[in-house]
């Protein structure tokens, strides 16, 4: 096998997707922090969940190791790093056009810096792109997302909420 | 209680000089205090499931748990990895006895109606905002990390809260008077939570943790301010209930254990 690099895991690690929200991978989202080979092509991955009890980290962590182990990397860790905490803000810009795209409202407006309180602003309808919208629930269908709903064209529809 | 001097510190104040090992273990101690908290609470929110008075609420109480449930798991982990006696997560939650379960009493209560559920959830909540707000500066880096992650989480625990407590207090006669009533319920525990002892009080010299009795004046603070705003009252308690960091619980405890440990026990090692 030919030297191993950073560049070529990572190509691979980064296109994991997200299994709560497919249509990003886990580069998308932030999840995937750091990628390490050593001279004797030991691989370390660094992940980080999204929120603390977030249930998709383990088969994060399966399909990272299932990737590299179907090009011949078996000699592979993943760790979880805790620090520094997610954020919304780690979404990429393609991941929130990817979002948008999708039906799902990306994060508006920033984790507050320093501190927990989180800014939202307007949330925009993925449906129709009013902003004449109201919040149904902040608890959506998983940890990281809100229910909503638009008053213009009557849909619900899920919005990442800012963390 | 609070007032009294806390063994560790020395005549003149400053804390005294622990071995690596001693302060290994207080750490792990610690982490177990806080880790007992988040698991209890989240198992009682779990017993939401399927029960809630609305399917959104059921999400909520569902992902709250969740949150909860995974704060526990990086601290009983922790707890088991510094302390140096090997044990896992799953060790530390299910094969522990009730008299080595360190949580505060308010968590282990049972969740009575809606209403006891959101007065706790309001002043738990408003409780660990405040703790891991600070801890987010404390020098154990993983304790540290933990917080910083959970801060952001408790913050929308405590806003659900709130919302309820103020739609409640502030509705019907009937919401108002169960809220009432709901708070008369918790609010006894609630001095606990500010209980240090003397292993925390060691921590706390060392930059490691927060001191409870500094949490008291925020958190009571945000609570006042919620209450008046939903139209109710402080309830006006003369006798607070405490032991939980000693190991002493309400019966509650037991019945919450043997439901929560029940599959572990009878098929130990059982992955799925
Ligand atoms: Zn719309």
């Amino acid at each position: 096998m030919s030297a191993v690099t950073v560049e070529a895991v990572r190509a691979i690690v980064a296109a994991v997707p997200d299994p709560e929200l497919p249509v990003l991978t886990i580069d998308d989202l932030g999840v995937l922090r750091e990628v390490r080979v050593d001279d004797d092509g030991h691989v370390e991955v660094d992940i980080t969940p999204t929120y603390s009890g977030c249930p998709a980290m383990d088969a994060i962590r399966a399909d990272v190791e299932r990737r590299l182990g179907d090009v011949g990397m078996a000699d592979v860790v993943v760790r979880l790093v805790l620090a520094p905490a997610w954020s919304t803000d780690e979404i990429s810009e393609s991941g929130r056009r990817k979002l948008l795209h999708f039906g799902i409202a990306p994060p508006t407006g920033r984790a507050a810096v320093g501190g927990p309180v989180a800014l939202t602003l307007a949330v925009r309808c993925p449906q129709c792109g009013s902003s004449d919208t109201r919040e149904l629930s902040r608890f959506g269908s998983t940890a990281c997302k809100a229910l909503w709903a638009c008053n213009a064209c009557q849909e619900p529809f899920d919005a990442v909420k800012v963390l | 209680m609070i007032g009294s001097k806390p063994a560790e510190l020395s005549p003149s104040g400053q804390a005294i000089t622990w071995s690596d090992s001693d302060k290994s273990v207080a750490v792990g101690a610690y982490a177990l205090r806080l880790g007992d908290d988040a698991l209890v609470l989240a198992h009682r929110m779990a017993e939401w499931i399927a029960s809630a008075p609305e399917l959104e609420e059921d999400v909520a109480l569902a992902n709250i748990g969740l949150d909860l449930l995974g704060q526990a798991r990086m601290l009983l982990t922790y707890a088991g990895e510094v302390d140096g006696t090997g044990r896992s997560e799953d060790d530390l939650a299910y094969f522990r006895d009730e008299r080595e379960f360190v949580n505060c009493q308010l968590v282990e209560l049972p969740n009575g109606d809606f209403a006891v559920t959101m007065a706790r959830m309001l002043v738990f909540a408003a409780y660990q905002y405040e703790l891991y707000d600070r801890l987010c500066s404390s020098s154990d880096e993983t304790l540290a990390a933990v917080a910083a992650k959970a801060v952001k989480e408790v913050a929308y625990h405590r806003d659900h809260a709130t919302r309820w407590v103020l739609r409640l207090g502030d509705g019907t006669a009937e919401s108002q008077q169960r809220m009432q009533a709901a708070l008369d319920v918790v609010w006894p525990y609630v001095s606990e939570l500010f209980e240090g002892n003397e292993l925390v009080h060691g921590l706390v010299g060392g930059g490691i943790a927060v001191d409870p009795a500094e949490l008291r004046d925020p958190t009571t603070d945000y609570l006042t301010t919620v209450i008046e705003q939903a139209t109710l009252t402080v309830p006006d308690t003369s006798v607070w209930h405490t032991g939980g960091r000693r190991g002493i619980h309400t019966e509650a405890l037991g019945y919450l254990l043997a439901e929560m440990q029940h599959l572990a026990r009878t098929h130990p090692g059982a992955p799925w």
